[in-house]
């Protein structure tokens, strides 16, 4: 059973149709990319699968399993972890706190927060996936932009039991930051997990994925293993016109 | 491979620097003013009286303190807390004469907190108002209620226990309204620090989106905030009640503003997510060191109002400047 398959997913918001009858399957150890022009409806999609909006049509499973999500949490306490492209971090918080965000570790019997074991495993994980941060107490308003990036993949990297989604997760970075965070994706792909990647850039899409799917206004174009296109048909695909 | 740091070490220093120092204002502020009255008052403001008087004279500013940390570290404000002493207070004096019990009052009192504080967070989070805007509306609202429930009749309270418990009593050798604010300060401090509802409000108050997609039930967090807020407010109007023997609609009604600047001077930011429990309290005593030395170097009330507003107004700022872009 694949960790993820949509099959028939649309999405109408009043009168747009934002994602027409969309099927994809993630397997483990895949990683998928999601690319398509502005407004495709790429985001709307990765939200879709993570609960933050109901599909109007369609079905998503994961593990064989027909799932509904209501909410966000509801996915996550289902084991899909997102990476979203605004952060979904909290800047005036150490680094620890945003790992455990909503799911922080309490210390019996009083149930007081345990903020040196919330440090300690932090500092392990970010030193097991080779982030360099000052330390996992600091606050996250001090780290750059590709440090906070990689604390929330690293996040997702701790809590994903099947499946991770990325919403543009470099969109933001500089050269040397992108291929950190790429590497992280690599790791999670490693580790057995199906990711599902949004991403603008070609080349990553090239360094990255196993295969890719293409959205041309909420229409889903084809998809492609990346061994078997090419940069050209992908242009193609993604604006419609021929080349 | 790794991720250099986007800012030069220098200028994040100088950034450090000026952050850790605003947080630090109302500690100097309370070591300098104290010196200060010490200084020109002498003896008379060095006695234990006087420093006692300092701290019970604070208490109720110190209760809503508590619970106006967790409301600005939600982003949002709470002004109906000073129309909401006079109401819980008349409350619970009414209650007295009717039920007689010293218990069912304080438990009327209280309720009447948190049904204001429960209008405010529907209001705010289901309504989607303003927290402004509605709280400035229940300020009035209950403001006059309270007139209107004893129609601008004072009541007394006569209760020994009452009036023990919520104003005159020592427990220990120490007056019980001591007793109160540093059982209500060390309570937030713990919920705020230790507990996950503390960390839960600081998230929502720092990144509400981010808090809601990580599970945090948002909503739920923002109303037992006002309702917090609204039972501290509550809780203050019963110690005026116990402490004066009597409770009347204009209790409370200058309150807000010093319980605005101890919480902001304390270090807690407007904008949300960053707050300060101890500094809060500290701030709280820094208004009540300043009310009462002014009251002993002889000042009429109108002079004391206006050197008030213009502390209040140079700590505000000293703690606030520059915070904005950060
Ligand atoms: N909450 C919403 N309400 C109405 N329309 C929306 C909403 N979210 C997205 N859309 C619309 O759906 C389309 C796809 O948007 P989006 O998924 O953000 O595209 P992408 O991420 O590929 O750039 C756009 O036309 C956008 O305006
Ligand atoms: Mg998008």
């Amino acid at each position: 059973m694949n960790p993820l398959s949509l099959s028939g997913i649309s999405k109408h918001f009043g009168g747009i149709v934002a994602i027409e009858r969309f099927d994809l399957e993630v397997e483990s150890g895949e990683v998928v990319a999601l690319v398509g022009d502005n407004g495709a409806g790429k985001s709307t999609l990765v939200k879709i699968i993570s609960g933050v909006h109901q599909p109007t049509d369609g079905e998503i499973r994961l593990a064989g399993e027909r799932v509904a999500f209501r909410d966000a949490s509801d996915a996550r306490s289902n084991g899909v972890e997102v990476v979203y492209q605004d952060l979904a971090l909290v800047d005036l918080q150490p680094v620890y706190m945003n790992l455990f965000l909503g799911r922080e570790l309490r210390r019996k019997p009083f149930g007081l927060l345990d903020r040196a074991e919330m440090a300690r495993q932090t500092q392990q994980l970010v030193d097991d996936l080779d982030v360099r941060i000052p330390t996992a107490k600091a606050t996250l308003s001090d780290l750059s932009g590709g440090q906070r990036q990689a604390i929330a993949i690293a996040r997702a990297t701790h809590w994903a039991s099947r499946l991770v989604l990325m919403d543009e997760p470099t969109a933001a970075l500089g050269v040397a930051e992108t291929a950190k965070v790429e590497e992280l994706i690599l790791k999670l792909k490693a580790r057995g997990a199906a990711v599902l990647v949004v991403s603008h850039n070609m080349e990553q899409v090239f360094r990255i994925a196993d295969r890719v799917t293409v959205l041309r206004r909420g229409r889903q174009v084809g998809t492609r293993r990346v061994a078997e296109t090419s940069h050209n048909e992908l242009v193609s695909m993604i604006t419609g016109l021929s080349s | 491979m790794t991720i250099a740091p986007t800012k030069a070490p220098a200028e994040k220093g100088v950034h450090l620097v000026v952050r850790s120092w605003r947080n630090y204002v109302v500690y100097v502020g309370f070591v300098v003013v104290f010196l200060y009255f010490a200084a020109t008052q002498g003896a008379n403001f060095l006695s234990g009286t006087t420093l006692v008087n300092i701290v019970t004279q604070a208490t109720p500013i110190t209760i809503m303190a508590v619970g106006t940390v967790f409301v600005l570290s939600l982003g949002e404000i709470d002004l109906s807390i000073g129309s909401t002493v006079a109401l819980a207070a008349l409350t619970a004096a009414v209650t007295l004469q009717v039920a007689g019990a010293w218990w069912i009052a304080a438990l009327a009192g209280l309720a009447v907190g948190a049904v204001v504080g429960l209008v405010n967070g529907v209001f705010v989070t289901l309504v989607r108002l303003p927290s402004f805007l509605v709280t400035l509306a229940t300020m009035g609202l209950v403001a006059g209620l309270a007139q209107q429930i004893t129609n601008l009749q004072s009541v007394p309270v006569t209760d020994e226990a009452f009036g023990w418990i919520f104003g005159g009593g020592t427990l220990l050798g120490v007056p019980i309204l001591i007793w109160w604010s540093a059982v209500a300060a060390a309570i937030g401090w713990h919920v705020l620090r230790q507990r996950r509802f503390g960390a839960h409000v600081l998230a929502v108050g720092n990144n509400a989106s981010a808090a809601r997609v990580s599970g945090i039930k948002v909503t739920r967090v923002r109303i037992a905030v006002f309702m917090l807020s609204g039972m501290t407010a509550a809780l203050a109007g019963l110690l005026y009640a116990g402490r004066l023997a009597g409770a009347t609609y204009t209790l409370g009604t200058t309150d807000l503003m010093s319980v605005l600047a101890a919480v902001i001077v304390g270090g807690t930011a407007l904008t949300g997510g960053r707050a300060s429990m101890i500094g809060a309290v500290v701030g709280s005593l820094f208004m009540s060191m300043i009310n009462y030395g002014l009251l002993l170097a002889g000042l009429t009330v109108a002079q004391q109002e206006i050197v008030r507003g213009v502390i209040i107004l140079i700590a505000v700022s000293l703690s606030l400047r520059g915070k904005k872009g950060s």
